[in-house]
């Protein structure tokens, strides 16, 4: 039975929670601080053995010789699979039969297309035997100039970015725009590629029993996982059991299954013995997908009083040879600022380069920090306050379809955030400012926003004739706090205090929560768990109203209440039993209800569905060095309903951290020539230390949005990073007068 | 991982020995040797471990008023030490803005002086390097090289040394004990790291099977603990090497420079010790235009390697504010950044 709400339906049983909104601490906390939760790589199954892949060192050609009968000398391995041996696979792995399936290197040829590609797996009894197995594979290679940056491959234009975007749209003449405009500017900001660099690295533990298999894995999206892993074996999705219980992190790095979690499963078959596959740090470069580098120029022109007339956003970006996925960096300008005319377009090459993937808000945070620098650079240009000019260009509908906001508390973030910044005293002109010790001081904000996406979810709940309610969904908590909020909405949906619901998640035998990306975890989970609760809860107010013994018998035109376990007449509450009560009379150990969210395609079409927030920074720079501190920041976000805000706030915190490690630290540094990077480990690829981070601010503004579902839950899992990052580098610019056009920011950017 | 013999000799005599075979590595903390062996950078066939060696995790004062500081002190254990950090405030500082606490709770003072370069060319074993592979090549030198070598590189490597402790004790005169085949050593510390040349894989004074038993201060070291600094520029607050660093340590009298020390790091092979500056300071007014013709001295051999003729000029300035620090006194304690330039926040005790 599924029941779908609205909120334009009363509901005729409702429930009435208590969870919602409580700062209630991580359910997995203890066990995470303890060491007892099990990760993926902690699993041990009897007679398991050790994979470990061989990479390619080059960027491109082929493998001409592998040493094989060396490896498989070396004491302790058992075998070495290669393209000659590999068990044989039922689908193409090359093969992509929508936007979401990603090509995939299983050793199906000779072919090497970008560093750090696996090109064998050594399987021996004991890490150390596979490690240097792999290493006496001593592959010699034919080698191929290897195509590098941004300007290392002819142009093309995708025929799509992101997932399934147009790659050039405009509204407007943006030629005559500018033409007509009495201040323009033009710039062009680089941002380098990024990686995921999920602490837990890629992870998995495969066992086959005949056609079936047992799989310990991180996975932001279990049942594409196991849909993924089905069409390459040939077998049936539910012989399939992807247990993904906590993920070490994953940014949109573990959304889909990668290759080397495949070829694990591969080696398994292989050797007929469970397997465990474990990324090395410098092996997650590559594979498991990136944030490709972008080159974005801007264009905007003002009238007199500061409006915008045109608005011009380009972005060049990579993808691999093989495979398609682009940027979509130049749609941040869709959003946010209103101006009657504006463009949007992309460029790309194709370079030897694992293919870059969704990372944590993919388009979003390249966009952004282009876009929140250019329109800073656009408000001095017509000497004006860069809040003041961002609340003129305020944008009333979306500006690129003209449609109506489900909601937006944007003017309100501005408010709070400023206010508690203490921006008003902030001069216009850079470089005025120093603090006591002389260390040039600059503020700078930017505008954050992130769509309200929905995909598709199911639950299912259960009541128990003790009083007890159980929450099954697939869900997947990657670290962000997921399977506490929404056994909170559990709670709630099941009119039950969060310590009577036995909440389940993390493993593919569950209904599917879909994916755990695009933020829209929480709504789309959530509301399917809201509706299994609405579900269960209508079966059991059947039962007790239609129940002549029952003090609710007859009140089903009213309407019940389910609140602490107990149903209550709408109309009189004074009359009501418990949940066992009513189970047990109708000799029922437990009843079921089964719910889905999705987004609903009427007011999809109707509203364009936004979070937003603004985002303030102060940077102190040595005025000799060049070193920069970020000593301040503050953030105010409206993304409609908080379900848990602690935990909220730390995914703030977390999205923050982000913009600043985009701003100022973050880079992949690929050589020029081989194509490889050359900071592959945490030491190195820099990324906010606390001391980076001395003082940072997030205050939750008042959203109610009655449009996006009914639970009114927008998302916040990416928000964060956008506008943060603009932030940063705009008070560099108000600190030191240098206005920073490459990412991260670099000493040598600001020496003088 | 290669197989390999590990040994823990009970004494040194018995670990000199077994080093001495080729193919052979000591093992103290580990904090870098793991991490090459665990790449393929390098690949002993014998790990001597020393961790367990009685006697090198002493700090001795010397009858001499010098200072004996064992081979296996900790890191961290020498920088909190509190008569260590009055009498050396610039080497304490260094050492505690290096690394991560959890490194430095592990790292040893041998150790530190042992550390290889971080030249990324050098730990990709696809790359050439003369120094990880002698007669490969320089893959840095047309590479990705902005944070590379100012001074003392040579075609055939423009690696730089990493430490931070090295650098406050190479302008103190510090000295390495060594203890070999032949018997003890004594080699300066300036002496002791070697400038790539020709043979960048000769990187120290050591011989096979010789071990660094201590570090030894001169009396005259703690002579400058009311004017000595370390400061270090860096790409994050903590947990990042130096772009470049120096310490500076001065005596002063009369607003004439009595004394003076001066090192660089983050720009060289080893750490580099600026004695050119040091005449030009010595005797000289302690003044800011003094100041600047010590770092024009100090970086008047410097020459780019590559895209990183900005540490330079960032150098120089460096060495101006370290001196200009130095000048101004230690602090009373330490600060809570240690040798960043943001270390100035009044009553915040260290903790990064």
């Amino acid at each position: 039975m599924t029941l779908e709400l609205s909120l334009n339906q009363q509901p005729a049983h409702a429930r009435q929670g208590s969870s919602i909104g409580q700062p209630l601490t991580r359910r997995d906390g203890f066990l995470k601080v303890t060491g007892a939760a099990r990760y993926a790589a902690d699993n041990h199954p009897p007679g398991m053995l050790y994979a470990v892949l061989a990479v390619s060192s080059i960027a491109r050609g082929r493998v001409a010789a592998l040493d094989v009968e060396a490896a498989k000398a070396h004491k302790g391995v058992v075998e070495v699979m290669t393209p000659k041996n590999r068990p044989a696979l039922a689908a193409d792995p090359d093969a992509k039969d929508h936007p979401f399936m990603f090509r995939l290197d299983l050793l199906q040829n000779d072919q090497v297309r970008y560093p750090n590609q696996s090109i064998a797996v050594v399987i021996a009894e004991t890490l150390e035997a596979a490690t240097e197995g792999a290493a006496l594979l001593s592959p010699r290679y034919e080698v191929m100039p290897a195509r590098v940056g941004l300007d290392g491959a002819e142009s093309i234009v995708p025929r799509a970015v992101g997932v399934g975007g147009p790659a050039v749209q405009h509204k407007g003449d943006v030629e005559a725009g500018l033409k007509s405009a009495k201040t323009r500017i033009e710039a062009t900001y680089e941002t380098p590629a990024q990686y995921h660099n999920a602490m837990e690295p890629h992870a998995i533990v495969v066992a086959w029993e005949g056609d079936t298999l047992s799989i310990d894995t991180p996975s932001q999206g279990l049942a594409m996982a196991q849909g993924r892993i089905a069409g390459l074996f040939g077998i049936a999705p539910e012989n399939i059991h992807i247990r993904s219980p906590f993920l070490g992190g994953g940014f949109g790095s573990k959304g889909m299954i990668s290759g080397p979690q495949v070829l694990g499963i591969l080696a398994a078959r292989l050797v007929g013995r469970p397997v465990k596959l474990v990324l090395r740090r410098e092996q997650m470069y590559g594979p498991v997908g990136h944030r490709a580098p972008t080159r974005q120029t801007l264009r905007m022109g003002m009238d007199g009083e500061g409006r915008l007339t045109a608005l011009d956003h380009h972005a060049k970006t990579a993808s691999s040879t093989f495979d398609d996925f682009f940027e979509p960096a130049a749609d941040a300008s869709h959003t946010l600022y209103a101006s009657p005319a504006i463009a949007t377009s992309h460029d790309a090459v194709r370079l030897d380069t694992g293919t870059p993937l969704f990372m944590r808000a993919p388009g979003e945070a390249t966009g952004s920090i282009a876009l929140e620098s250019a329109i800073d650079e656009a408000a001095y240009a017509c000497g004006m306050d860069p809040l003041e000019f961002r609340l003129r260009n305020y944008a009333e509908v979306e500006p690129m379809t003209g449609k109506p906001f489900s909601s937006k508390a944007l003017r309100e973030c501005y408010r709070q955030a400023a206010e508690t910044f203490g921006w008003a005293s902030r001069p216009i002109q850079p470089r005025l400012m120093r603090d006591a010790d002389g260390f040039l001081t600059g503020w700078g904000m930017g505008t954050a926003t992130f769509p309200a996406i929905m995909f598709q979810a199911e639950a299912r709940a259960v009541l128990r004739a003790d009083g007890s309610g159980v929450m099954e969904t697939g869900a997947q908590d990657m670290g962000q706090g997921a399977w506490t909020a929404f056994a909170q909405i559990a709670a709630d949906g099941l009119g039950l205090d969060i310590d009577q619901v036995d909440f389940r998640a993390g493993s593919s035998d569950l209904p599917n929560a879909g994916i755990a990306g695009g933020s829209g975890h929480t709504a789309t989970a959530g509301m399917a768990i809201h509706n299994a609760g609405a579900a269960v809860i209508a079966r059991l107010a059947d039962l007790a109203t239609g129940d002549e013994g029952s003090p609710l018998y007859g009140a089903g035109n009213e309407g019940v209440l389910a609140r602490g376990g107990r149903l209550y007449r709408r109309d009189d509450e004074s009359r009501g039993e418990s949940y066992a009560e009513i189970l047990t009379r109708a000799g029922l150990t437990e009843i079921e209800g089964h719910g889905k969210g999705a987004p609903d395609p009427a007011s999809q079409e109707a509203y364009a569905k936004h979070a937003h927030g603004a985002v303030f920074a102060e940077v102190k720079v040595d005025p000799d060095f060049g070193q920069i501190r970020v000593t301040r920041l503050v953030g105010a976000f409206a993304a409609g309903r908080v379900i848990n805000p602690r935990l909220v706030r730390s995914q703030y915190y977390g999205g923050m951290i982000w913009g600043v490690s985009f701003a100022l630290h973050e880079e992949a540094i690929t050589d020029r020539r081989s194509g490889r990077i050359q900071n592959a480990n945490l030491a190195e690829y820099h990324v906010p230390v606390n001391a980076d981070v001395p003082s940072i601010e997030a205050l939750l503004v008042h959203e109610d949005d009655p449009h996006v579902n009914a639970l009114g839950i927008k998302g916040v899992g990416e928000i964060g990073i956008t506008g943060t990052a603009g932030a940063v580098a705009n008070a560099v610019w108000h600190a030191t007068g240098v206005r920073p056009r490459r990412f991260p920011v670099r000493i040598e950017d600001l020496l003088g | 991982m290669r197989d390999f013999d590990y040994i823990r000799p009970a004494t040194i005599p018995d670990a000199i020995a077994a080093a001495a075979e080729p193919g052979s590595a000591y093992l103290a903390g580990g904090t870098n040797l793991l991490d090459l062996m665990k790449g393929g950078i390098t690949s002993p066939e014998r790990i001597v471990d020393i961790s367990r060696l009685p006697e090198l995790n002493r700090i001795e004062r010397l009858d001499d008023g010098g200072l004996r500081i064992g081979a296996l002190v900790r890191n961290a254990d020498l920088a909190y030490d509190p008569a260590f950090a009055k009498s050396y405030p610039a080497v304490a500082e260094a050492l505690l803005s290096g690394a991560s606490a959890q490194l430095r709770n592990a790292a040893t003072v041998g150790g530190n002086l042992l550390q290889r370069t971080r030249c990324s060319y050098f730990y990709d074993t696809a790359s050439a390097c003369n120094r990880r592979q002698p007669g490969t090549g320089c893959d840095a030198l047309e590479g990705e090289n902005r944070l590379h070598a100012v001074l003392g590189w040579s075609d055939a490597c423009i690696a730089t040394h990493p430490s931070d402790f090295c650098v406050p004790l190479v302008a103190l005169d510090a000295v390495v004990e060594i203890e070999g085949k032949k018997g003890r050593r004594h080699v300066s510390l300036e002496e002791f790291h070697r400038l790539p040349g020709e043979t960048p894989q000769r990187e120290n004074a050591l011989e096979p099977g010789d071990l660094i038993v201590a570090v030894r201060l001169p009396a005259e070291a703690a002579s400058f603990s009311a004017n000595a600094r370390y400061l270090k520029v860096r790409e994050r607050t903590s947990y990042a090497f130096a772009v470049v660093s120096a310490a500076a340590a001065l005596v002063v009298d009369g607003g004439k420079i009595r004394a003076a020390r001066l090192a660089l790091g983050g720009v060289a092979a080893k750490p580099w010790r600026a004695r050119s500056a040091e005449a030009v300071l010595l005797g000289a007014d302690a003044s800011e235009a003094t100041f600047a013709s010590a770092a024009d001295a100090a970086l008047a051999d410097a020459s780019p390697s590559g895209d990183n003729a900005f540490k330079i000029e960032l150098a120089r300035r460096i060495v101006i504010r370290a001196l200009i620090s130095a000048l101004s006194g230690t602090p009373e304690r330490l600060p809570a950044l240690p040798a960043s330039p943001f270390s100035n926040i009044p009553g915040a005790r260290h903790d990064a």
